[in-house]
């Protein structure tokens, strides 16, 4: 958890949760077919384009909206390893660091990161390596109450082992 | 050390601590928590995963389902389905079912949300219950599994700002013209993580206030708290027999940023598509055409809501071009509405009156979108295809613009109607 690699893919601002799980798919029992719609109607190759390890760049108030956490599984699903927003909103930030995905703040510009430049976070060190551009750029740490949340791999591991031991 | 409502409130239920500050995590006692349809989504599938044969306190659990209701599709019946299993099987107490209305209108009108308390629910207008001076907010599935473990929750302690409001609101000005102004000058990342604290709210209704702490979350906001008073202790004890304390800021208290709010000075305004913070005056958007005017959803389907609109279509006819789609908030406002003559109006002015769920609101059923309409409407969120196809616009206004609009085919200022 506290080294992660992937490759960069660019989002833009204010990206919502109807963005990244369109209402009419919310029904769906199957989450691995809800997650073929992510983000539809925002980036229609988004699916299609994203590998499995990818690292999503996005901009301001990342995750704004409803508090359905299906847009946070479905990026789980696709494969998503860490988040790195300039801001986050705050409901989708719990639901990331609860499911066990990074989620980090980090005002960026595109001198920084472009789409599949390969990266490096070491969350303890609070350092970003972009190994494509060759750069290296500090973010603030999360707190250690969320990195020890992160580290069982989610909320809910970390309460079944307070429950079971 | 001094304290906002949100210090303070938070303070008193995590136990053992004898101080906090803002940026601070804690762990705190919740006194209720909401559920509605995403426990047949997300929430069954993860709290299977802890295993467990009860949930900590059912009597705090305030179940319901209201957004696909009844149900339009075999996935919304099956998803009912699977809500319903799991309530039965965790002996869940207070199940409302399908007939009672949305959620953050009924768990309000039915005495559950009182001062001081902490409340989270499964849906981001929880902050709506701010409006009765407890702190309230929305969480995701995995947390509200926490909860139904262990009766706990982080989190981290917010800064606050205040809101200061003073005078009253002039004619065809409603508080949601306030709300919506409030983020137009926030932004919808200005209070991410805040706690807005309103002063001043005398002069605003209970209904009023509660579309005011709906869309606070819509400016990024945790909470959206009001001050008590006499208006609030009088609508509590029609609704209440439980006793409780009163949260008042102290005097010192530090917040974070203050900003002030003659409502005397507020004029009509929109949220033009696709964002709650774009904000306009409704003299740059007179005359746009609309296809559809939606009144209804837990930000707008209350009485007053339903009543200025009655005052503007009493004996005329919707224009022609426009569908015109009421639904009240709730199945009580829906009854009150019924008594005072106010769904006649409705029908007589050619609208079509619903039963109360959430419906046209997400798209959902009851009034959806088609490619490239034009909607201006009563609720929160108009973001890329909330209310059906992704071309669809949806301006975000008061429930006095939207029927004044519904009655000449295009954005109106209720002002000119009233
Ligand atoms: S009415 Fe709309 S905003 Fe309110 S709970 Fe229902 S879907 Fe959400």
């Amino acid at each position: 958890m506290e080294q992660i690699e992937g490759f960069a893919y660019i989002l833009g601002d204010d990206i919502n949760t109807d963005d990244i799980v369109p209402s009419h798919t919310l029904t769906m029992r199957d989450p691995k077919e809800m997650a073929k719609f992510t983000l539809e109607f925002v980036d229609a190759n988004f699916v299609n384009n994203i590998k499995k390890g990818n690292i999503i760049i996005a901009g301001e108030n990342f995750g704004t909206g409803s508090s359905r956490e299906e847009a946070v599984n479905v990026f789980k699903i696709l494969g998503i390893k860490a988040i790195i927003a300039k801001s986050f909103a705050r409901i989708y930030f719990r639901n990331l660091i609860n499911k066990g995905i990074p989620g980090i703040t980090l005002d960026w510009d595109d001198k920084m990161f472009s789409n599949e430049d390969q990266i490096e976070i070491s969350l303890q060190r609070g350092e970003i390596v972009n190994l494509t551009k060759k750069k290296k750029v500090n973010f603030v740490k999360i707190p250690e109450f969320l990195t020890n949340i992160l580290k069982e791999g989610g909320i809910l591991n970390q309460l079944k082992k307070k429950l079971y031991n | 050390m001094y304290h906002t409502v949100a210090e303070k409130i938070l303070l008193k239920h995590a136990p053992g601590m004898k101080e906090l500050a803002p940026g601070q995590f804690i762990e705190c006692r919740i006194d209720l928590i909401m559920v509605h349809e995403q426990l047949g989504g997300r929430i069954h599938v993860e709290y299977e995963k802890l295993g467990l044969d009860r949930v900590w306190d059912p009597e705090k659990i305030f179940f319901i389902l209201d957004h696909w209701i009844p149900a339009p599709t075999i996935n919304a019946a099956q998803m009912h389905q699977d809500c319903r299993e799991f309530a039965k099987k965790y002996n869940f107490i207070h199940d409302m079912g399908i007939n009672k209305g949305i959620c953050h209108q009924v768990l309000p009108e039915m005495g559950f949300a009182r001062p001081g308390m902490l409340i989270v629910g499964s849906d981001s207008h929880t902050t709506t219950y701010g409006a009765f001076n407890c702190l309230s907010t929305g969480i995701g599935a995995t947390d509200v599994s926490v909860v139904f473990a262990t009766g706990n929750l982080w989190f981290k302690v917010p800064e606050s700002f205040k809101i200061s409001l003073s005078g009253e609101l002039s004619k065809g000005v409603m508080s949601k013209d306030l709300v919506l102004k409030l983020i137009g000058d926030l932004t919808t990342k200005g209070a991410i993580y805040k706690s807005l604290e309103f002063h001043g709210a005398d002069c605003l209704s209970i209904d009023s206030r509660m579309t005011v702490s709906n869309m606070v979350v819509e400016a990024g906001a945790k909470f959206g708290v009001f001050l008590p008073d006499k208006t609030l202790e009088k609508w509590l004890e029609h609704r209440t027999k439980e006793p409780y304390q009163i949260v008042m800021p102290d005097k010192e208290a530090i917040y974070e940023k203050t900003m002030e709010y003659d409502l005397s000075e507020l004029e009509p305004v929109v949220a033009k598509p696709s964002s709650p913070g774009n904000l306009d005056s409704i003299k740059n958007v007179e005359g746009i055409e609309i296809d559809q005017a939606f009144l209804g959803s837990c930000t707008n389907g209350r009485m007053e809501d339903l009543q200025i609109a009655a005052k503007i279509l009493k004996g005329k006819t919707v224009n022609p071009k426009t569908r015109l789609i009421i639904t009240p908030a709730s199945q009580e406002i829906y009854e009150q509405a019924l008594n005072k003559g106010l769904i006649e109006i409705f029908i007589k002015a050619g609208a079509v009156f619903t039963h109360s769920t959430c419906g046209a609101c997400i798209g959902g059923h009851l009034g959806v979108l088609g490619e490239e309409e034009t909607c201006v409407s009563s609720t929160n969120r108009n973001f890329v295809g909330r209310m059906g196809a992704p071309s669809s616009k949806v301006y975000l206004a008061s429930p006095a613009t939207v029927a004044a609009s519904a009655l000449h085919g295009k954005i109106t200022d209720p002002r000119e109607v009233l």
